[in-house]
């Protein structure tokens, strides 16, 4: 069996393998607020940017190790311990050294074992609660994965001289191995360092048993390491820097040679042992190893002779201060650092002509470092993301500037650029250097942030009026959300250029997806430098032969690639057809409605105000749980009943003021199913009044499974048998656009989204409403029901809503054939606009089928026999059925 | 019980099964398909909830357990890679996860011991697949807010323990923590693994299997192979590994690297290459397996199999060139 590596392994980002013959492991200790005010101060106040400065001070000055301690009474050491690591995890400089874990109390050490993804070590446990605690601690340590400093203590007390130290030591170790099974390697004994030269006699040996006590437990524990805190040896000649630098050096020089492996040591107070003078080396090592009995006041006569020199806080100016201001700012961008990018950037700035040259030539060029770097494997995410942060600094400074000078100088924008990570993607770094480049370049940016859903960046670009859209996105889903945002675009008929950008988008996916979705100029770009190019081939006077070029490139790209791409499976329409839903229609009755034909209805708000479901609204604002339990959420709670408060208060203003009025309009009619996918819809005495024509699904199914259309759900008409469909339109849109204008123009937009919020969630209601009535009373297909509001949003009822334009029915065109059925522009005043969109927007249309066996369902993809087919029955030219029906056409 | 998987990997190297998604995608299941039954009234969209489909379409997991058995996989993997309350919270689900994974192993369960009977030889063994979550915690989700996190170690505990207790229900024979792209989140699930064993005072082998994701060489969060290793290696591992996001041959270094780091068993199950434009793996079970004898060569491997883009076609060209090889035995590390 082989012998298991037993070296101490810790790790950060890096490894830090400490073996018996390592040079001596450094740990810093200014992070620490029990020992530097300066940074108790900043943590008390909040400062953390400075705060972190301090630890990567001391990663940059040789810590291999950091302690991290939080023990002070006013702090709350758990939260700070855990608000510190964490940010600290995000700073690769500082985090690719292992963290100690520094605490007295269990609670605030496991809260940080909790967010270090590393192997750190806690600093300490010990026996001094006894056995039980300390083999708690100590398994739970074990398996958070781990090393652990042992605090020469136990029940009894501090161990102060060499025998107690063999004592505790020993059973610490025993119960560690033995009872635990705590991986030797892991244990490191503290064995308290002590005062030497107090002036009290039994101080004398503090150092030398210390070094015999190391010697032991080298000697004795296998494996097992030593470490301590260096400082307290000199405490009593605080003050005299000078000797307590030789002091400290001294000791490690005898403590190493014992056998100590790590300590606490601030490298700014250590000298160089070979670099202490001989007569202060002698008097010091006198004190150390107890070699006169008057060396104590020998020590401190001779140290009246030995200014302590006063050492500024900082070190030497850092070297790369001296370069030129392009090496700083670069030097700044690729480490992260942002302490003097604002002091560089403003010196850059002086010197150009323009101070959007900054930006251009000393960031980019800068930022072209770091995507070489992070190309080339040499830098990595996170710190990427942190020259991002520094960036942004740089630019936010001088904004300002390029602001004033474009008022002097040009007076009109290049043009204006919505940007936006799409729905479900987090990634905005690329995404922000390029919003920044085309800032830079005198473009508008409207930034929409991360997980921006495609509606929302329809309707900034709407209303923003932008004239390109900018798409990012890093994981591979966001492809797919690129392509329906481009469907969607033209599904409303928007003529806004889109360019594509992000780790995984590529030309190939953007030829071939998204631009065959979109009449519009659809464009990939490489990189940020590209961007600025493009932006402007796209907007300026030569941009029409510009987007047939790019069109004919990637048409021609697609053609190429598609020529090679492999069949899907799909059932030609007939196959289809004959692979149909088949209900049981023995089992069936169809319920004749108490009236035939169109009825207007018309409600008092409050009468709603039970049927709406809230959650939707919520999502609204982006507060995404289920209402109610949202308002109580850990995480959003607050904000939800807060807006949920408000939307409360504008709910009373609506109902008392009847700012809002619900009107509706439907119709159930007798129908049969004819042709297998179409719905023919007749009046009392027989007579044709329209037709619904619906999609069947055409991918191949498992088997059994059936290729389902709407019309499957109506009895066919050779059953001699008449069946019924409704449809119908509501809304409670009207006035809504006006009063959230009133709201627009005191650039009140949050009362704005409020009122549109409460009209959508009022329409959907009447909808639900109306459905309810239709069910129970109307039609009566289902008089005994009786529903909950949660089980009407669950769809607990009998039948279906389905709505032109969702996945059961995706062609829009159907809206029209229900508007004349009910005439419904004339009878409500809702219209459709050209891309089929009802007005007023909160709207709701839709078909009601009444057979209990009927369900939703998403239509998928279809073949083009279909669409051809479609467009005979439809009597539209097949191009015509193509345009409308395409986001569902199979490539 | 007969042979053990202990005893089973100091004879042969043993072959895990390849990519559970891949196969599922060529069923093309639909909304319908992915709701069955018990599900069609399901307020929210399930399409794309692979998990799912181990209790609304078990013929089809079971038949592609089947076909790896049958391609000469020792190990199958669960179809459990997102059975988390965190993984199913995106399709409301969250009350799932036990029977999610409780049939999920017992499907694999049924179809090992189908096969161990047949070949008692050859006996085939279940691993319960523990994916990383799709949270992080170890980065914040906003650039602007570095110190925040979406999910806490405590989240991901709790959510492993529930995960990894069906697991063991449902009858597997080791756990795979795999696809490993922040190791907290990975040392979060150690730790459910090691408080269920102390609960039941049970023990059972654990597959530990990291992702790096680029050419830096580290995982997403940061690590070096090195600094990864070390921080997983404080419980008793029956292997480490990697798997995911690149193909064997970019792969190829890290795991040199880990191989020599390690005393644990190594194991790898890489995708079938890079993913092309449009997400869809185009390489062949022969230049996979032409990979895979290069790591055999250089003896590094305990365990291999394959994961995205991977088919039965590539798992049995790896069983075959695999045959020939003695397991890697571990370096003495002083």
């Amino acid at each position: 069996m082989a012998e298991n590596r037993r070296d101490l392994v810790l790790a950060g980002l890096e490894p830090l393998i400490i073996t018996p013959n390592s040079v001596f492991v450094n740990i810093g200790e200014r992070t620490n607020v029990t020992g530097s005010r300066k940074f108790l101060r900043l943590i008390k106040e909040e400062k953390y940017d400075e705060a972190l400065d301090i630890a990567r001070q001391q990663v940059e000055g040789g810590a291999q190790i950091i302690d991290i301690n939080m023990d002070e009474g006013m702090l709350d050491g758990v939260q700070a311990m855990t608000k510190f690591l964490n940010l600290i995890a995000s700073e690769p400089d500082i985090s690719r050294v292992p963290i100690m874990i520094d605490s007295s109390k269990w609670e605030i050490i496991e809260a940080g074992l909790k967010v270090v993804q590393g192997k750190s070590v806690v600093n300490s446990i010990s026996l001094k609660e006894g056995e039980e605690a300390f083999i708690h601690h100590a398994k739970l340590i074990k398996r958070y994965g781990a090393a652990a400093i042992i605090m020469a203590f136990d029940e009894v007390g501090q161990a102060d001289n060499f025998d107690r130290r063999v004592e505790i030591c020993q059973r610490s170790y025993d119960i560690l191995v033995n009872k635990v099974g705590f991986p030797p390697q892991d244990i490191i004994f503290d064995l308290n360092i002590f005062p030497v030269a107090t002036g009290m006699e039994e101080h004398r040996l503090n150092a030398l048993d210390f070094f015999r006590g190391t010697k032991w437990v080298r000697d004795n524990l296998p494996h097992a390491h030593i470490s301590g805190g260096v400082s307290n040896v000199s405490f009593s000649f605080r003050g005299n820097d000078t000797v307590r630098e030789a002091m400290h050096s001294v000791f490690l020089y005898h403590a190493i040679k014992n056998g100590m492996t790590m300590g606490i040591v601030n490298p700014e107070m250590l000298s160089i042992y070979d670099d202490i003078p001989k007569d202060l080396l002698e008097h010091v090592e006198d004190v150390i190893l107890d070699r006169r009995d008057d060396a104590t006041e020998r020590l401190l006569d001779f140290a009246e002779n030995v200014k302590g020199e006063v050492k500024s806080d900082e070190k030497a100016i850092q070297e790369w201060r001296l370069g030129t201001v392009q090496e700083r700012i670069t030097h700044s961008l690729v480490k992260g650092v942002d302490a003097f990018i604002e002091e560089d950037v403003e010196e850059a700035r002086l010197a150009a002509t323009k101070p959007i040259e900054v930006i251009e030539i000393n960031l980019m060029t800068g930022m072209n470092v770091v995507g070489d770097l992070f190309g080339s494997g040499k830098m990595f995410l996170p710190q990427v993301v942190k020259s991002a942060r520094v960036m942004k600094k740089a630019v936010a400074y001088l904004l300002p500037y390029i602001e004033a000078s474009k008022q002097a100088g040009d007076k009109q924008g290049n043009g204006k650029i919505l940007m936006a990570t799409v729905k479900g993607d987090v990634h905005d770094i690329g995404k922000n250097i390029v919003s920044v480049v085309l800032a830079c370049n005198n473009y508008e940016i409207v930034d929409l942030g991360v997980m921006v859903p495609p509606e929302k960046i329809i309707a900034a670009a709407i209303e923003h009026n932008v004239d390109i859209i900018g798409l990012s996105g890093l994981i591979t889903p966001s492809l797919d959300e690129m392509v329906y945002l481009a469907k969607e675009l033209d599904k409303q008929g928007i003529k806004i250029p889109i360019m594509i950008g992000g780790a995984t988008t590529s030309r190939a996916h953007t030829a071939v997806k998204i631009a065959p979705q979109y009449r519009e100029t659809v464009i990939h770009v490489n990189d940020a430098s590209r961007a600025v190019t493009v932006a402007g081939n796209l907007l300026d006077h030569n941009r029409k032969i510009y987007a047939s070029d790019i069109r004919a490139e990637y048409d021609a790209f697609r053609e190429t690639f598609l020529n090679r791409s492999r069949d899907k499976n799909f059932l030609t329409i007939e196959q289809a057809r004959k692979n149909k839903l088949q209900l049981d229609w023995d089992e069936y009755t169809p319920t004749k409605p108490k009236v035939i034909g169109k009825q207007i209805i018309e409600v008092e708000l409050d009468v709603l105000v039970p049927y709406i479901d809230w959650t939707p609204f919520f999502r609204t604002w982006e507060l995404f749980g289920k209402y109610p339990a949202i308002l109580t959420d850990e995480v959003v709670g607050t904000e939800a009943t807060s807006v949920f408060a408000d939307a409360q208060e504008m709910l009373k203003v609506i109902l008392a003021e009847k700012k809002l009025s619900a009107k509706g309009i439907y119709g159930i009619f007798p129908a049969n199913q004819i042709d297998d996918d179409d719905i023919e819809l007749r009046d009392e005495n027989g007579k044709v009044l329209e037709k619904f024509l619906t999609l069947r699904q055409q991918s191949q199914k498992t088997k059994g499974a059936p290729n389902i259309a709407l019309s499957d759900f109506i009895l066919p008409k050779d059953s001699g048998i008449t069946d019924y469909i409704g449809a119908f339109c509501v809304t409670t849109g009207f006035g809504v656009d006006e009063w959230a204008a009133e709201f627009e123009k005191d650039l009140d937009d949050y009362n704005s989204i409020m009122v549109k919020a409460l009209a959508d969630r009022f329409a959907e209601a009447f909808a639900e409403y109306l459905h309810e009535k239709v069910r129970q009373d109307f039609w009566g297909y289902d008089a005994e029901e009786s529903l909950s509001t949660e089980d009407l949003i669950e769809e607990n009822y009998k039948g279906i809503r389905p709505a032109p334009g969702y996945p059961a029915c995706p062609d829009h065109l159907e809206k029209p054939t229900i508007w004349k059925l009910l005439n419904v522009a004339d009878e409500i005043g809702v219209t459709l606009t050209e891309s089929m969109a009802m007005w007023p927007a909160s709207s709701v249309s839709g078909y009601y089928f009444g057979n209990p066996k009927s369900k939703y369902f998403g239509l998928g993809k279809i073949k083009e026999d279909q669409v051809v087919d479609y467009a005979k029955r439809r009597n539209v030219p097949t191009d015509y059925a193509m345009k409308w029906l395409n986001p569902n056409i199979a490539d | 019980m007969s042979i053990t998987i202990q005893e089973a990997i100091k004879k042969n190297i043993l072959i895990l099964d390849g990519a559970m998604g891949t196969m599922l995608q060529r069923y093309n299941f639909s909304e319908e398909d992915f709701r069955g039954e018990r599900f069609k009234d399901f307020p929210h969209p399930l399409k794309g909830n692979n998990d799912l489909l181990s209790i609304t379409q078990p013929q089809a997991i079971r038949d592609v357990h089947a076909a790896y058995y049958e391609a000469g996989a020792d190990i199958v993997e669960t179809n459990t890679f997102s059975g988390t309350t965190i993984g199913m919270a995106d399709y409301f689900l969250e009350d799932l996860v036990y029977e999610l994974n409780y049939e999920s192993a017992k499907i694999a369960r049924e179809v090992a011991d189908e096969f161990t009977a047949k070949n008692p030889d050859k006996p085939r063994f279940v691993a319960g697949s523990i994916g990383p979550t799709n949270r992080t915690a170890s980065m914040s989700p906003d650039v602007n807010d570095p110190g925040y996190r979406a999910v806490t170690f405590d989240d991901l505990r709790i959510a492993y323990k529930q995960q990894v207790e069906a697991l063991i229900d449902g009858g597997c024979d080791l756990l795979l923590v795999e696809t490993i792209f922040d190791t907290l989140n990975a040392k979060a699930a150690l730790f459910a693994i090691e408080e269920v064993k102390d609960e039941r005072n049970l023990d059972i082998p654990i597959m530990v299997s990291g992702t790096i994701t680029d050419a830096s060489g580290r995982t997403l969060s940061g690590q070096t192979v090195e600094a990864f290793l070390i921080s997983v290696s404080h419980i008793p591992l029956l292997s480490v590994g990697f798997n995911c996001a690149l193909g064997a041959d970019l792969l190829k270094p890290y795991l040199k690297t880990l191989a020599q780091h390690t005393s644990f068993n190594v194991s790898a199950h890489p995708n079938a290459g890079l993913p092309n434009a449009f997400g869809q793996y185009d390489e062949t079970p022969e230049q996979t397996q032409a990979f895979i004898k290069e790591y055999l060569d250089d003896n590094l491997i305990n365990i291999i199999g394959g994961c995205c883009g991977t088919t039965p076609d590539h798992i049995r060209l790896i069983a075959e060139v695999a045959k020939d090889y003695k397991p890697r035995v571990a370096p003495v590390l002083v």
